[in-house]
């Protein structure tokens, strides 16, 4: 084997990195020329719904099987869907969208799920409400009489009935923009039928009060300067470009483009996830221990050598996890340990090369490339058919929003990527290194024969 | 050793593997009229409800009167199926219900029972994207069979009838499901196992391994065939698999070894998943070993063509 002392500094310096991420929450290079550090990075393992506890819904347009959904409308129904998790004060909140219809939804850690799905589902309503002289303040709760007939002016409670003016529906655009004293502000244009509705009401209730009203709570309510007849307005109020923003683009979507429906929900609580997380761990490393003792006895001095490769297997996927990063769910950790199998499986057939070309005679350094070489074509065919199984799976879990498959292939793949590797490179280097330093063509017995 | 002579008698110990289990699955298709397996809420849609109580647990009885006045005709959850979990929990399946009446059947056991009622677990699937899971998997695995023996088949192109490889290969590899599926049915109906999405995943997890393991004692007959040129076909394999032998029985022992401490150590949420994945990876270096490689050689005698003709001698 040519440039093994390259390869044997290429591995330590891995290992090096390796442990370093994997030993750490936070990556931080800090910067000897200023106070900015030169590279921050959060590297915390990211642990999936089933181990750390949450709610996972899997959202569907709820249209008929035959109409078409675009994927515009439905990247925009995920981030106003993620705009409203927000506003629930959930954090982390994850939303993707799987296939051509559907969201999978991810809130780690939520106590609430009734109320986060019930929340989701709404479909956010827009109004402009008549508020008349009297302005409610920003957040209060109001009742319109959108979609009602013949409103009475109280509910049944004594809580004043508010007239809806028009809907989100009469909106064209609407924008952020600045006034001359730098306020923000938003623009909007009406919709030529919503322009006349919006003219003749402006003009007669002039120095009113009209509430921008979602999903009915107050988000502002202005004043109104002057009629407005062109279909062309600017709400002012106490912006912030953010929360600027955040009403331009409630304003210009203010409804989800598609109604949306929960076709699957899971909640997994804190406890049962924590519980698994422990387990699967403490199975995990008497798995891993269990195999290296094997090794060891069964092959010897390969075997020890295969182990120290299996560790730096195990740094440098867990390393992989961290920097990526891979979402670690209950059947991602099997998928990792059954990697390990398979990490395993590409050494022992090295090494039952190995003694079998040591049996036909070959010097020890012959005979370790030979059984390199031999061995190579059914490792290579065995992973790359592992590896199309787990593309397969990977395709299926993602267009099906069934994240328990897709965490399990992503695992899968990325630890037999990772076994080729060390069974290839690091086994084959620690080998020879070692036989560089001893004279291990003495003792064939070390070998297992 | 001579697996090769004594393949028939292999084939039949696969058979009586996989028959049972075909019997168990007929079994389960007649009393739910649904299916060959028991099918778990992932492919069926419904919901699973796991509550723990803190104080006394109430009656099954009590639970099942619960649902009963939740459901409604939207959500027709009443006669659920409540099963006790260790002490203090239950597992209740029933239709699928939504969160909210989730939420409000919890809040309603507190002030009933009068303890503090903790969600473990709760997961509710549509029935019709059930359906649609499952009909998914289905056309996964068969693509999943494609497309292995189409890389067998073009990976094997250096030796004579390569597709023979990829074709004995899936072969194999259904071998491996129908074991798994068999096993599956079997536990359905003794210990009312439920087929799940973690089990669609250790189902694929084995086609992966089964191939896997193939193409090793396959990658054998490949190197000799062109080595041992003068050889006899079926002496050739033979020496193939004795060859691999080492290799398979080593794997397949460190395999074992991570799985069992799975299955010891690993919690009851994978418990299910790993049983299968033991079956199934056991199957998998079995039918390598002593289906695949001797469908080869059954193969290229074209044996079929004297089964009926002098069942004797060939069975011998």
């Amino acid at each position: 084997m040519r440039n093994k002392n390259t390869w044997l500094v290429v591995i330590i310096l891995l290992v090096a990195f390796s442990l370093w991420v994997d030993l750490s929450d936070n990556l931080l290079v800090a910067n000897p020329f200023s106070d900015t550090p030169l590279v921050e990075r959060n590297v915390e393992t990211k642990l999936g719904l089933d181990l750390r506890g949450g709610l996972q819904a899997l959202l569907e347009a709820d249209v008929p099987a035959e109409t078409v959904v675009t994927s515009e409308e439905l990247v925009n129904a995920k981030n106003i869907l993620q705009n409203r998790a927000n506003a629930l004060g959930v954090s982390e909140v994850v939303m993707q969208t799987a296939g051509d219809r559907r969201i999978v939804a991810e809130f780690p850690g939520v106590t609430n799920p009734e109320e986060v799905v019930s929340a989701l589902k709404q479909t956010a309503l827009l109004e402009f409400v008549d508020m008349g002289t009297t302005p409610l303040p920003e957040g209060s709760k109001i009742q319109t009489d959108f979609g009602m007939e013949n409103a009475p002016a109280t509910t049944e409670s004594g809580e004043t009935i508010y007239k809806t003016i028009m809907t989100g529906a009469g909106l064209q655009t609407a924008s952020v923009t600045r006034s001359q004293t730098g306020e923000y502000a938003i623009s909007f244009v009406l919709k030529s039928d919503a322009t006349d509705v919006f003219g003749e009401y402006t003009t007669s209730h002039q120095q009113q009060y009209l509430a921008i009203v979602l999903d009915k709570q107050v988000i502002s309510a202005p004043i109104i300067q002057s009629p407005i007849t062109d279909g062309q307005g600017q709400i002012s109020g106490n912006f912030t470009q953010e929360t600027a923003q955040t009403l331009s683009v409630q304003l210009r979507s203010g409804a989800l483009p598609i109604p949306i429906k929960v076709v699957e929900s899971r909640t997994v609580g804190p406890t049962l996830g924590e519980e698994s997380l422990r387990k699967s761990v403490q199975a995990g490393l008497i798995g891993l221990a269990v195999v290296i003792l094997f090794m060891g006895i069964y092959y010897r001095v390969p075997g020890v050598v295969a182990d120290m490769a299996l560790i730096t297997y195990a740094l440098f996927t867990l390393m992989l996890f961290k920097l990526i990063p891979v979402v670690l769910t209950l059947p991602g950790i099997a998928g990792f340990i059954l990697s390990v199998g398979m990490a395993v499986d590409a050494n022992v057939l090295i090494f039952e090369r190995l003694k079998e070309e040591l049996r036909n005679g070959r010097n020890l350094n012959q005979a370790i490339d030979l059984a390199w070489s031999r061995a190579w074509p059914s490792i290579r065919d065995s992973n790359t058919s592992t590896l199309i199984t787990s593309l397969i799976l990977f395709i299926f879990g993602n267009t099906f929003g069934a994240s328990i498959v897709k965490g399990f292939s992503i695992t899968l793949a990325l630890g037999v990527i990772v076994s080729l590797f060390t069974a290839i490179i690091v086994t084959r280097t620690f080998l020879h290194t070692l036989l560089d330093k001893i004279k291990l063509a003495e003792h064939p017995r070390w070998f297992g024969l | 050793m001579n697996i090769i002579k004594n393949r028939y008698t292999f084939f039949l110990i696969s058979l009586l593997i996989i028959v049972p289990g075909l019997v168990f699955m007929g079994l389960n298709w007649a009393q739910t009229k649904e299916g060959p397996l028991p099918l778990g809420i992932d492919f069926r849609g419904g919901s699973l409800l796991e509550v723990q109580f803190e104080n006394a647990r109430p009656t099954v009885e009590e639970i099942a009167t619960l649902y009963a006045e939740f459901s409604s005709a939207a959500e027709p959850i009443a006669d659920p199926i409540i099963q006790p979990l260790a002490e203090d929990s239950f597992a209740i399946r029933s239709k699928s219900m939504t969160d909210e009446t989730k939420g409000k059947m919890i809040v309603e056991m507190e002030a009933r029972y009068g303890t503090k009622v903790t969600v473990l677990n709760f997961t509710s699937v549509s029935p019709a994207i059930g359906a649609e899971v499952t009909r998914a998997a289905g056309f996964a695995i068969l693509l999943a069979a494609v497309a292995i023996l189409l890389y067998i088949w073009w990976a094997f192109r250096g030796v004579e009838h390569p597709y023979r490889y990829g074709a004995a290969a899936v072969i194999a590899m259904l071998h491996d499901v129908l074991v798994v599926l068999g096993t599956e049915a079997i536990l359905g109906y003794f210990l009312g196992w439920e087929a799940d999405a973690l089990f669609l995943t250790a189902l694929l997890t084995v086609i992966g391994f089964s191939v896997h393991d193939t193409i090793v004692v396959f990658d054998r007959v490949r190197e000799n065939s062109n080595i041992l040129r003068r050889v006899e076909y079926e002496t050739m394999v033979n020496h193939s698999i004795v060859q691999t032998l080492d290799r398979s029985i080593t794997t397949q022992l460190t395999v074992m070894l991570t799985l069992f401490s799975l299955v010891l150590f690993g919690g009851d949420s994978t418990r299910h998943f790993v049983i299968i994945l033991l079956v199934g990876i056991f199957s998998g270096t079995y039918s390598s070993i002593f289906n695949a490689a001797p469908i080869l050689v059954v193969w290229e005698n074209r044996e079929w063509t004297t089964w009926f003709k002098r069942k004797a001698e060939t069975s011998a």
